[in-house]
């Protein structure tokens, strides 16, 4: 079912959001658990608070009113973000049993909008991974292939709407962790422009990276939650007070005449045959549609993974010296000092992964190694983000692959963090460049894969983005 | 970064002390051995002649004049209720509900 569906059954009183709501927790009892198909893409289950909202919008259709554009929508929140009466874990040890005092701001706005939110959703510990693999609390697999992964950090995100668990979803993208998981899952999932959507509740691993996004299975229901969440929020100094576009409406406007930028670094060695085939299928179907579909270069390409993993794993390092055992989460036992109590903490509450990037991080950072890693990370970092400045004057969009490979299988890459890492390669550049992405599906694999291409657009330019991304997912029909 | 810099015990341990990790024994190889893997795949930045590149910090540097984006833009300063101080204490490990209270902080 797509949003709009839900919402016009429930306004013409064929359903009730409760109903809704109970169909969609019923599909997760008997799905998500050991005893179904063990997808674990649920850490808990926020049913009182998604049973009073049903209630508040079978009211207002009871009474006839018009309808808010979620209205009784099932929607899950990445655990990344604070949502009061749920745990907001991280999917960390160090926040077990962590209860929020506060809602993130997209939490408000998709209630205030109609929607039910069902529970929080499983991801890698503190969004860091391309798996789901480092969540502590046990991975999550594929809804289209359960012996693989579903993707990271968003896995359980992506999983939760590609097994109909709920209709959309909020993943949040530091470097790649929306689009990469809804192309494993065969979903759509959309990074916003940095400073789009507010990430007041969001709990923080790169700064001047992280985003909140949406996963839904088409990209009308894409473009219909980026309206709800876009704004500005007083809450969140780095949200923008640009006036959101009519993401919706702008899906009408045809996309004869818009210019294609194929970057030729995105198609190098590494990429699977069979997403090279699938992406050129669907540039074929835009060239039918009247898209001038041309060659570009991104030459800084390259140095993206580089220049990403020293950037976040710095700023995580910083962010992460808040979880000390002091205010909220765990704290180790029987410690008798308090540098002590910090240490024992910080060891007993993070996993290998976490650890692993805080040690880069503050590496990066240590006095006589500054300038050498972080300064020449932020100095390429420019370099990268010109390079699309300088594409987007000759193109209104960029289609490329968003993963190299596949959904892979549980385990195949967890011992070695390089290759984990090099998952990112297509996604990363659009992170630390700021500008906008989608992952559309556009076909599968001979084994049954799902495929999904990028589509990347000017800063704040998520309307053009859109109407690509619709007219790809047209041609998939 | 020369590529020869290669991350020994003793750097590992000396970082995760400033990162106020308390790594065991036998997670230290493990975590060095990563370390030299992944800065030996990030010495390639120095492939690239940077001079006079500026750093980018933030986003809203490269887009002119957007302060919000840069972390600059500061709300009105104006009296607001702030978070409910029994919910945020009910959060922490250890709290006379007024303050946080933590192990002996001089240590002696």
């Amino acid at each position: 079912m797509t949003i709009e569906q839900i919402r016009a059954a429930i306004a013409n009183k064929t359903t009730t959001a409760t109903a809704v709501a109970e169909q969609h927790y019923a599909r997760i009892a008997a799905e998500d658990g050991p005893d179904g198909k063990n997808i674990h893409s649920f850490l808990a289950l926020s049913r009182e608070r998604a049973l009073a909202q049903a209630a508040r919008i079978d009211a207002l259709a009871a009474q006839g009113e018009e309808l808010p554009p979620l209205a009784g929508v099932p929607v899950g929140i990445k655990d990344v973000l604070t949502m009061t009466g749920s745990p907001a874990t991280a999917g960390s040890k160090i926040l077990e049993g962590y209860m929020p005092p506060y809602d993130a701001t997209v939490v408000q706005k998709l209630e205030a909008a109609g929607a039910v939110l069902l529970g929080k959703l499983n991801c890698d510990e503190f969004a860091m991974g391309s798996s789901n693999e480092n969540s502590a609390y046990g991975p999550v697999r594929n809804p289209r292939a359960l012996d693989r992964v579903p993707g990271g950090s968003s896995g359980g995100s992506a999983a939760a709407v590609a097994a109909e668990f709920c209709v959309a979803s909020l993943g949040t993208d530091t470097g790649g962790s929306i689009r990469q998981p809804a192309a494993f899952c065969g979903v759509v999932g959309m990074l916003p422009t940095y400073g789009r959507v507010s990430r007041y509740g969001l709990i923080a691993f790169a700064s001047s990276l992280d985003r909140v996004g949406p996963f839904a299975t088409n990209v009308r229901d894409a473009a219909t939650m980026l309206s709800v969440l876009a704004g500005w929020d007083p809450m969140d100094a780095t949200s923008s007070d640009r006036e959101p576009a009519d993401y919706v409406g702008a899906l009408q406007n045809p996309v004869d005449g818009l210019r294609i930028g194929v970057p030729a670094e995105y198609f190098g060695e590494g990429l699977d045959p069979e997403i090279r085939a699938a992406i050129e299928k669907a540039l074929d179907g835009l060239r039918g549609v009247g898209c001038e579909v041309k060659p570009i270069s991104l030459p800084h390409t390259r140095y993206a993974i580089p220049t990403y993993y020293v950037i976040a794993t710095a700023e995580a390092s910083a962010n992460l010296s808040r979880f000390d055992g002091v205010r909220f989460g765990l704290r180790a036992e029987g410690v008798k000092t308090l540098s002590a109590m910090y240490r024992e903490t910080r060891d007993q509450g993070f996993g290998a992964e976490v650890k692993r990037r805080i040690l880069l991080g503050t590496y990066a950072l240590s006095a006589g190694y500054y300038d050498a890693y972080y300064r020449k990370a932020q100095q390429v970092r420019t370099l990268l983000t010109r390079d699309f400045l300088a594409a987007f004057e000759q193109v209104d969009a960029i289609v490329s692959p968003i993963t190299p490979t596949p959904a892979f299988h549980l385990g195949a890459k967890t011992d070695d963090p390089v290759q984990m890492y090099l998952e990112d390669i297509y996604s990363v550049a659009a992170s630390l460049a700021g500008i906008c992405g989608i992952s559309v599906p556009c076909g599968q694999t001979r084994a049954g894969l799902p495929i999904g291409v990028q589509v990347m657009g000017r800063h704040f330019d998520e309307q053009t983005m859109l109407r690509v991304g619709l007219a790809i997912e047209a041609g998939q029909a | 970064m020369a590529e020869d810099a290669a991350v020994t015990t003793e750097v590992v341990l000396r970082v995760a002390e400033l990162a106020n990790l308390d790594l065991k024994a036998e997670e230290v190889p493990r975590m060095q051995r990563d370390l030299n893997a992944i800065l030996g795949h990030i010495a390639q930045l120095n492939e690239l002649d940077t001079t006079g590149v500026p750093a980018m910090a933030q986003v809203g540097q490269m887009l002119g004049a957007e302060a919000e984006l840069t972390g600059e833009a500061l709300r009105a300063d104006t009296v607001r209720p702030s978070l409910d101080r029994k919910a945020v204490m009910a959060a922490a490990p250890e709290t006379d509900g007024r303050f946080f209270k933590v192990p002996k902080v001089i240590e002696r």
